[in-house]
């Protein structure tokens, strides 16, 4: 079987895995971290999305091997210990969440969204979520969470 | 402090850190020492008998602990899965129940049907040892259509159900009688209206882990459940044959529902069995495909509609003939749905004397269908709401006006409608003036213009909904049909240091109750916020309870927190007076603090709650303790009701609809927390807009094949399909409930396709059904065109 | 997923070796498609070959009048270009909205236009702008590799190494996205080329195509107005529920006329 190092919230992990293995399952399955959702399989619901090398990818459609020697940030590194990242607290503060199963993915995408976007219309944040599915919200709040996220984050 | 955490604050909800942070515990998250994993082998046929099921091959593939058929299933005397609501048809005579397997027997009834079930180490293993079970099917016609089901000469799908019908049911005014108006009208509308099956599609699918523990002989099933003990009684009860304290539900977070998750699947049952049988834990999570395939569906009638009126256009009668889809099999509660949940919301807001409704529920080669948020309420909202369109364009009339000339006015309530239901309070008129005022209606013609000198048709439609929510009380629905009570339970527990359990039977999916339940408690006895948790979704830890449909928990199980919140205000009056020697008839109770009565003295909820676990100087005889439960029934559903007004903008060259405005004005009685109640209405306007424009699971009409089955072609409204809304609220409060509190969790999927079609119709001339698609659009305005050119 | 043997070479020769020598051996670009497809067992390789280590397949140049991409160049890298905004606007545009900007993050132009699907966008753009496709064995030119439903002129164990994409005097593209899977429904890149107005149609048909009837009627004259009447012929389009042949092959003119406005 491969053995793959990943750096995954700044700490370097080896494992050996299938090289069948999505880079979700290595999340979950190996390392226990359960906040990346799995919420589709045809790659198009964004709840798997994850930042690979500091971008945000569908951690669903992609293999653990490929992200061998990457760093992988997921949910459960945005915060720093209790203090949340400005866009988790922006979700929060806008009510951009109620069952929470896309919330960290939709929080993933909007956190690389803002790094490039320092000023967004809201037509631009709807089209930037076109690749994160939400049942709940019906979008309104995420899209103010995420103005508001942006703006805190480019502040 | 309680100002600002108390009833009607827009607290920030107390789950979010959990959820934000990626700590939240969904089922698929829980992994058990030990545990294997289930999959699920599945009908590729809409209709087969099965000729030859040989399991052996696969038994034998690495990994592999056990692969189980629907004889193993029989041969542990495991019972099938039930429908929990007896309908009485027309004649008296309950629905057609036909067999349900947990694992097919003989025949598949539809596409995703159980055949087998394989589980292994891994649950890639488990699906490489599928792929060697060997089926011989002899495929039969299926029977999709719902009229089709109904000829003489169609497929049948149960030997068990004649002609597929499952039963002829009626409601309201004598058939005769409604007859006789319409023939005497001056004036009728009439149309034939599809309400398209859906796909209910929470993010989280389904999921279970069964986990039997032998020296105790007590079982566990997490599941994403919205009402575990529901499902711990069906599958004790009538499913397992277990007793009921030896098997213990945890719904732990649970990742949307929408009704889809009420329902005691198949799954679950075999992850239990199966756990107990190999005395391994056994996990199965769907995947979005199986979601597809067997998730309960929502939806699905036909209709013809007809409204009669007089000169002026006061309705006289409706008259409603209504064939529903049930599936190939009855879900739990599927034949409650467009019945009893459909037929008793045909009055709308209106004085309509004469109502009659008839439906015909049919078996077909599909997946089962049962309730989808709003379950039967958005089907009637859409039949009463187009009728009503239909009527103000035949009759010239501005469709504000005609709604209010009809309108039940505010001095009739409690008002009777011709369709059992008395509907408790209601301002109908004072809620469209303000949707009125927030959708600028009188500014839409000058809209109209400038879309039209773009090149863009633009088009207003109004949608003005009643909803009952709230189940019910529990000898009504008892009377009619339901299987278990529909009150709920709540348990307060005070620590000795001055923090609460609050245990619920209702349970959260997205709604925020460890939210707006901790903003009732804290506001009721004075405890902060924060020293408030909100216990559900474990039959271990809370009271029996009903969970989680039907707009209930607020104005359910808020209201058994409120009486189990008197209850130890009633005790801790007694600990109070003791604690100031005076008597319990001059205590004063407020926000937590006892005061007697025209002096300075006062003691805090805290105080009592640590002197009834340390009771040194305590009322003699009195129990120690602070803890209450108590079990809310209500008296009445509640009946929130609304105005959505849609305006849309049609791109006549592809037939793309974009929604322009959507304003939605709703009458929710009391709120808690409006934060949470605005979420609610966003999310339940999404889902309606979603099906009138976008989502429709289709089965090709020869195959049985879910042509719908992913999200590459089932489609899902995303972000962009989306405007931001415009949410306004009025408030009459419910009379019948301690928090004067209706529904708001469908009122916003209930309201919104009439709206929005409404709007297309006004928008292009012509009717068409949903999904309004852009092709679908396109077509009907080239047919417009060319009919005027000729 | 079935199981497969996963290699990633660090040159060109190396990746070409490992995909020779095994014909059920699979070329791994983005994976944007290839994994879902590997997800659902509807393809079973032997071998998978990662080729993002490849450096002879990464990079964007533009001189004189030829923009070149690499293969492994992603959708999110064609859309940032500035050198290809300036040269060639149309294909930025058409880079950035290829599937949402998570597959942009993967996605490469390479694994697109190998894979050919019929719904994809860069086929188009490669057609419509007569670019040349450079494999490690030869050069094919957009004309040539095209064969319909998933399939290209490219033989087995052969590999796109790099595009080369004329410039334009102008050019434009828009697409009615399917509602559900965002895929291109109909697409349609317009392009006044040195050698003429050429047409490319992807989403509508079995395979990207060249619309003749639109193509002759912006030869005229390269504007919208001129497109006013012009039919393109059902026959042949795709026909599914979520659009009819006639209703694609009417799209087929509304969306030309929009490439061309957007071609300005």
């Amino acid at each position: 079987m491969p053995t793959v190092t990943i750096t995954v919230n700044g700490k370097a992990v080896t494992r050996e895995v299938e090289a069948r293995t999505l880079l979700v399952q290595f999340l979950r399955e190996h390392l226990s971290l359960t906040g990346t959702h799995v919420g589709c399989d045809t790659s198009q619901c964004g709840a798997c999305v994850v930042h690979v090398d500091g971008q945000a990818i569908k951690s669903c459609t992609t293999l653990a091997v490929q992200a061998d020697g990457s760093a992988v940030t997921t949910i459960e590194g945005l915060a720093d210990g209790q203090t949340l990242h400005p866009m988790q607290e922006a979700f929060r503060e806008h009510h951009g969440l109620q069952c929470g199963f896309c919330t960290p993915g939709m929080i993933m995408t909007a956190v690389d969204f803002a790094k490039n976007n320092k000023n967004p219309t809201e037509a631009e944040i709807r089209q930037a979520l076109e690749g994160n599915i939400c049942r709940c919200t019906g979008y309104h709040n995420i899209v103010k969470a995420v103005a508001a996220g942006t703006a805190a984050m480019n502040g | 402090m309680t100002a600002h955490t108390g009833i009607g604050a827009a607290v920030r909800r107390k789950e979010d850190f959990r959820f934000i942070t990626g700590a939240g515990r969904y089922t698929d998250d829980i992994n058990r020492p030990g545990q294997a994993h289930a999959y699920f082998l599945r009908s590729p046929h809409a209709f087969a008998r099965i000729k030859k099921l040989d399991t052996a091959a696969a038994a034998k593939m690495p990994g592999v602990v056990a692969v189980l058929t629907g004889a193993d299933v029989q041969a542990d005397k495991v019972g099938g899965l039930i429908c929990g609501w007896v309908l009485k048809g027309k004649s008296g005579e309950p629905h057609k129940a036909p067999p349900h397997p947990v694992i097919a027997l003989d025949h598949v009834r539809h596409v995703g049907d159980q055949v087998a079930v394989v589980i292994a180490d891994t649950l890639a293993q488990a699906r490489d040892a599928a792929e060697a079970i060997v089926v011989e099917y002899e495929p039969l016609t299926p029977v999709i259509d719902l009229r089709r089901a109904l000829e003489a000469d169609a497929p049948q799908v149960h030997p068990e159900a004649p002609g597929n019908l499952c039963y002829d049911w009626e409601i309201g005014t004598p058939k005769s009688e409604v007859d006789a108006t319409f023939a005497a009208a001056a004036h009728r509308v009439s149309l034939d209206l599809v309400n398209n099956r859906l796909v209910p599609n929470p993010m989280e699918p389904r999921a279970a882990v069964g986990e039997y523990d032998r020296g105790t002989d007590e079982l566990v099933c997490y599941s994403t459940s919205q009402n575990p003990h529901v499902l711990r009684l069906i599958l004790c009860a009538f499913i397992l044959g277990i007793p009921e304290h030896k098997l213990r539900v945890i719904a732990p977070d649970v990742g949307g529902g929408f009704g889809s998750k009420i329902f005691c699947y198949a799954e679950e049952t075999v992850c239990v069995w199966a756990a107990r049988k190999l005395g391994r834990p056994v996990k199965w999570t769907s995947d979005r495909s199986e979601a597809f395939m067997t998730d309960a569906h929502g939806r699905d009638h036909i209709t013809k509609a007809e409204l009669a009126m007089d000169a002026n256009g006061k309705f006289l009668a409706m008259r409603v003939d209504t064939i529903a889809n049930m599936g190939a099999y009855l879900s739990t509660f599927a034949t409650a749905v467009p019945t009893y949940l459909y037929g008793l919301l045909l009055a709308g807001q209106y004085t309509t004397p004469q109502v009659h409704c008839n439906v015909r529920a049919v078996f077909t080669n599909t997946t089962a269908v049962d309730a989808y948020r709003g379950a039967g309420r958005p089907e009637a909202t859409y039949v009463v709401e187009r009728l009503v369109e239909a009527a103000a364009r035949h009759l010239k009339v501005d469709p504000a006006e005609l709604r209010k000339r009809n309108f039940v006015p505010p001095d009739a309530f409690p008002y009777q409608t011709p369709v059992v239901v008395a509907y408790d309070s209601g301002n109908y008129a004072n809620t469209l003036d303000e949707a009125l005022k927030l959708a600028d209606y009188a500014g839409f013609p000058a809209r109209k213009a400038e879309a039209a000198a773009r090149g863009k048709k633009r088009g207003i439609g109004f949608s003005a909904y009643i909803e009952a929510c709230g189940l019910a009380p529990s000898a009504v629905v008892g009377s009619i049909g339901a299987g278990v009570g529909q009150w709920e339970s709540a348990q307060i527990r005070f620590n000795a240091t001055g923090s609460v359990f609050v245990n619920t039977g209702s349970h959260s999916h997205g709604q925020g109750h460890e939210t707006t339940f901790a903003q009732i408690v804290s506001d009721r006895l004075g405890v902060p916020i924060d020293q408030v948790e909100v216990v559900h979704g474990d039959t271990n830890r809370v009271p029996m309870g009903m969970g989680t449909y039907g707009s209930r928990s607020l104005a359910v199980g808020g209201s058994a927190i409120m009486k189990a919140c008197d209850k130890i205000i009633e005790k801790g009056k007694k600990i109070a007076a003791h604690l100031m020697e005076a008597s319990v008839d001059d205590l004063e109770y407020e926000h937590g603090i006892y005061k007697v009565a025209g002096t300075d003295k006062s003691v805090p909820m805290a105080q009592v709650a640590f002197t009834a676990y340390v009771p040194f100087n305590y009322p003699p005889g009195l129990e120690p303790g602070l803890e209450e439960s108590a079990f809310y029934d209500p008296s009445n559903f509640t009946y929130p009701s609304g105005v959505h007004i849609a305006e849309v903008e049609i791109d006549p060259d592809t037939g793309i609809t974009t929604i322009a405005n959507w304003t939605a004005v709703d009458d929710f009685g009391n709120v808690v927390n409006p934060m949470i109640v605005e979420g609610q209405v966003h999310g339940g306007i999404a889902q309606g807009v979603g099906q009138a424009l976008l989502e429709g699971a289709v089965y090709d009409k020869d195959s049985g094949q879910l042509l719908t089955g992913s999200f590459m072609d089932y489609c899902m409204p995303r972000a962009d399909d989306l405007p931001s809304f415009n949410v306004g609220m009025t408030h009459t409060p419910c009379p019948h409930n301690p928090l004067g509190v209706k529904g708001c969790g469908e009122a916003g999927a209930i309201a919104s396709p009439a709206a929005l079609m409404n709007a297309i119709t006004d928008a292009i001339g012509t009717e068409i059904q949903m999904p309004a698609t852009p092709e679908k659009v396109w077509r009907a305005i080239q047919a417009n065109s060319s009919a005027q050119a000729a | 997923m079935y199981q497969f043997e996963f290699h990633r070479p660090k040159s060109l020769a190396e990746a070409a070796a490992l995909l020779e020598a095994n014909e059920d051996a699979k070329a791994l670009s983005g994976g944007q498609t290839l994994l879902p497809t590997l997800k659902q067992r509807l393809a079973s390789p032997s071998d998978v070959v990662d080729l993002s280590a490849v450096p002879e397949l990464k990079g964007i140049s533009v001189s004189g009048d030829t923009v070149t991409i690499g293969a492994f160049t992603r959708h999110v890298d064609v859309a940032k270009s500035a050198e290809v905004a300036k040269a060639i606007p149309a294909l930025s545009q058409l880079a950035a909205h290829i599937g949402d900007p998570a597959v942009r993050n993967r996605g490469t132009i390479g694994g697109s236009v190998a894979n050919n699907d019929p719904a994809a966008d860069y086929p188009s753009a490669v057609l419509a702008l007569n670019a040349t496709i450079h494999t490690n064995k030869r050069t094919i030119a957009a004309d040539d590799f095209f064969k319909g439903l998933f399939e290209t002129a490219l033989d087995a164990g052969e590999l796109i190494v790099k595009f080369t994409f004329p410039v334009p005097k102008r050019a434009g593209y828009a697409k009615f996205p399917n509602p559900a899977s965002r895929y291109a429904m109909v697409g349609v890149f317009v392009a006044e080329t040195a050698s003429g107005v050429r047409v490319a149609v992807t989403g509508a048909g079995p395979g990207v195509f060249r619309a003749k009837e639109i193509e002759a009627a912006l030869a005229g004259s390269f504007s919208a107005a001129s497109l006013d009447g012009v039919k393109v012929p059902s026959a042949g389009m795709n026909s599914d529920m979520h659009g009819s042949a006639e209703y694609r092959a009417h799209l087929v003119t509304v969306m030309a006329k929009r490439a061309v406005a957007a071609a300005g």
